[in-house]
C-alpha cells in the first residue's frame, strides 16, 4: 500500500495522528508529515481508520 | 447465513458501515435507502466553503459515482423508509417497495428544527442538507441583508459565511452570550467578541417576536420591540432526530433510538451518528452525540458487530470531538465539559482568541478547547482518551 495526502486538504485535526502514530506525524513547522508512505501491511487496520476518520478526506491509498 | 443487509440513511454513517461492511468481506447484497436525491455528500462544508463559493456542491460528495459503484450497492435514493417491523425484518419505503434484511443498520440521522409558521415563507432558510445549502446560497447572491436566528454553531458559521460574501448580517440569540449551553461564559463572550468584530450584530437575550412581510419575510421583530429589516432569514435552532418512521416499531426511542454498547437496538438492529445513543464507556452513559467523528465511528463499530453476531463487542468508548470553523479561526472541543469544576486556560489568551482551555472534574481532565491551537488538541485528545484506558485495564483486573 502507498500513501497518499493532499496537504492542502489537511485541516490538522490529527485523528491520523491519533489512528496510526507510526505513519503520520505533526511536525513542529505545523505540518502533516508521513513518516512512511509504503507501512507494511501490519499497519493496514491503522491507516485504513486514519483513511476513513480523516474530516476532510485529504489521504487516500493506492493498493 | 447473512444474505442481506439493508442501511436507511444515505449519509457520512450510512456510507461508512458500507464500507465497513464490503471491507470486512460481506459480499451479499447490500441496500443503502436514503430520502435526498443525492448519494452520500459531507456536511461540515456546506456552512462554510459551499455558502462562502469556494467549494462546488459535486465536491462535497464523498465518493464519485465510480466509488459508489465499486461498494456495489442497492443505492436508493430519494426514497424515504416510513415503517419497520422487527418481526418480519422488513422495511417499508414511501415507494411502495420493501427492503427485507437479515441485518439492518439504522442512520436516518437528524433534520433542523423550524419555527413554526415561518417555514413555509420562500426566503426563510434552515442549514442542514445540500439542497438547503444551494438553495440559501442561491439566495444571498442577490441578498444584501441576512437575519439569523440561533447563535449555535450552525448560525453563526453561516454568519462568518456571510460577512466573507459582505453581507449585512444580524444573529438573533435568546441566550445572553452564544453558544452558551455548550462553552463556558468567558469563552462565549470571546466568540462574541470575534463576531462583533467582524461586522455582525450580535442581538443577544432576545426573542424573535414577529416577522415584516406578506409572503417573502422583509424584517422580524425582536422581543424588545427592535425591528430588523432582512431579506433572508435562517433558522438554526437545533435538530429533531428522524425517528418518526420508527414509533410503532417497538426500538425504544428516546432522544434517539436507544442502543447498548455494541449499537444495537433490537435483535439484528444497529443504529449510529446522529440519530442513535450507544452506550459509550468514556462518556459514562448513551449520549445522543452530533458530530462527524463520532458518526463515522459508530457506523464502523455498528457495521462490525452486525456481521459479528454473537462474537459481537459491546465495548464503545469514543471521546466526542467537533470543530468549527469561523473567519481565521479553528475551534476545536474535545471530551465533555459537563459539569466541570474548573476551566484553566493553560497557553494562549482570550484576548488573543488563540488558545487552549482545559476543563477538570474533580481530579481528572475532562475536555479541551483549542482555538488555533490543533496540536494541542491533538495531545490532550490523546490524554483524554488515555485516562478512560487506564481506567477500563484497571477495572478488568479488579474483582468485581
Amino acid at each position: 500500500m502507498k500513501i497518499v495526502v493532499d496537504l492542502n486538504q489537511c485541516d490538522l485535526h490529527g485523528l491520523c495522528v491519533e489512528a496510526a502514530p507510526e505513519v503520520f506525524e505533526i511536525g513542529d513547522d505545523g505540518q502533516l508529515h508521513v513518516l512512511n508512505d509504503t507501512p507494511d501491511e501490519g499497519l493496514r487496520a491503522k491507516v485504513d481508520k486514519a483513511v476513513r476518520e480523516c474530516p476532510t478526506g485529504a489521504i487516500s491509498l493506492e493498493g | 447465513m447473512l444474505r442481506r443487509i439493508a442501511i436507511v440513511g444515505a449519509s457520512l454513517a450510512g456510507l461508512r458501515a458500507a464500507e465497513t461492511l464490503r471491507a470486512r468481506g460481506f459480499d451479499g447484497a447490500l441496500t443503502l435507502i436514503g430520502d435526498e436525491p443525492h448519494r452520500p455528500y459531507d456536511r461540515p462544508p456546506l456552512s462554510k466553503q459551499l455558502l462562502q463559493g469556494t467549494v462546488e456542491p459535486e465536491q462535497t460528495f464523498f465518493r464519485k459515482k465510480e466509488g459508489y459503484d465499486a461498494l456495489a450497492l442497492d443505492l436508493r435514493l430519494g426514497v424515504r423508509a416510513t415503517a419497520l417491523d422487527l418481526r418480519d425484518r422488513r422495511v417499508t419505503l414511501d415507494d411502495g417497495t420493501f427492503a427485507d434484511y437479515d441485518r439492518l443498520i439504522i442512520a436516518t440521522g437528524a433534520r433542523a428544527r423550524t419555527i413554526p409558521g415561518l417555514a413555509s415563507r420562500p426566503n426563510v432558510f434552515v442549514l442542514r442538507s445540500l439542497d438547503d445549502a444551494v438553495a440559501l446560497r442561491q439566495e444571498l447572491t442577490t441578498a444584501s441583508r441576512v437575519a439569523i436566528v440561533g447563535a449555535g454553531f450552525i448560525g453563526l458559521e453561516v454568519a462568518a459565511s456571510c460577512r466573507a460574501r459582505g453581507l449585512h448580517v444580524t444573529v438573533i440569540e435568546a441566550l445572553s452570550i452564544p453558544l452558551a449551553p455548550i462553552l463556558t461564559p468567558e469563552l462565549c463572550e470571546m466568540v462574541a467578541a470575534m463576531h462583533r468584530d467582524h461586522g455582525v450584530d450580535l442581538r443577544t437575550g432576545v426573542t424573535l417576536t414577529d416577522v415584516i412581510g406578506e409572503s417573502r419575510v422583509a424584517g422580524v421583530v425582536l422581543s424588545d420591540g427592535s425591528r430588523i429589516s432582512a431579506d433572508v432569514v435562517v433558522v438554526g435552532i437545533g435538530v429533531i432526530t428522524n425517528t418518526e418512521w420508527l414509533a410503532s416499531s417497538g426500538l425504544t426511542l428516546d432522544n434517539g433510538i436507544v442502543c447498548d454498547g455494541s449499537a444495537q437496538a433490537a435483535p439484528g438492529v444497529y443504529a449510529a451518528g446522529d440519530v442513535a445513543r450507544v452506550a459509550n464507556e468514556w462518556h459514562g452513559g448513551s449520549p445522543r452525540i452530533e458530530h462527524w467523528t463520532n458518526a463515522v465511528e459508530q457506523a464502523v463499530h455498528a457495521a462490525e458487530n452486525a456481521l459479528a453476531g454473537d462474537g459481537a463487542t459491546a465495548h464503545f468508548s469514543s471521546v466526542p470531538y467537533f470543530w468549527s470553523d469561523q473567519y481565521d479561526r479553528k475551534i476545536q472541543f474535545v471530551g465533555d465539559a459537563r459539569g466541570h469544576d474548573e476551566m484553566m486556560i493553560v497557553d494562549g489568551s482570550l484576548a488573543e482568541r488563540r488558545l487552549t482551555a482545559l476543563f477538570r472534574r474533580g481530579d481528572r481532565l475532562v475536555a479541551c478547547l483549542a482555538v488555533n491551537q490543533p496540536r494541542a488538541l491533538i495531545k490532550y485528545r490523546k490524554l483524554l482518551a488515555a485516562r478512560t484506558s487506564r481506567e477500563a485495564a484497571l477495572s478488568e483486573t479488579a474483582p468485581s
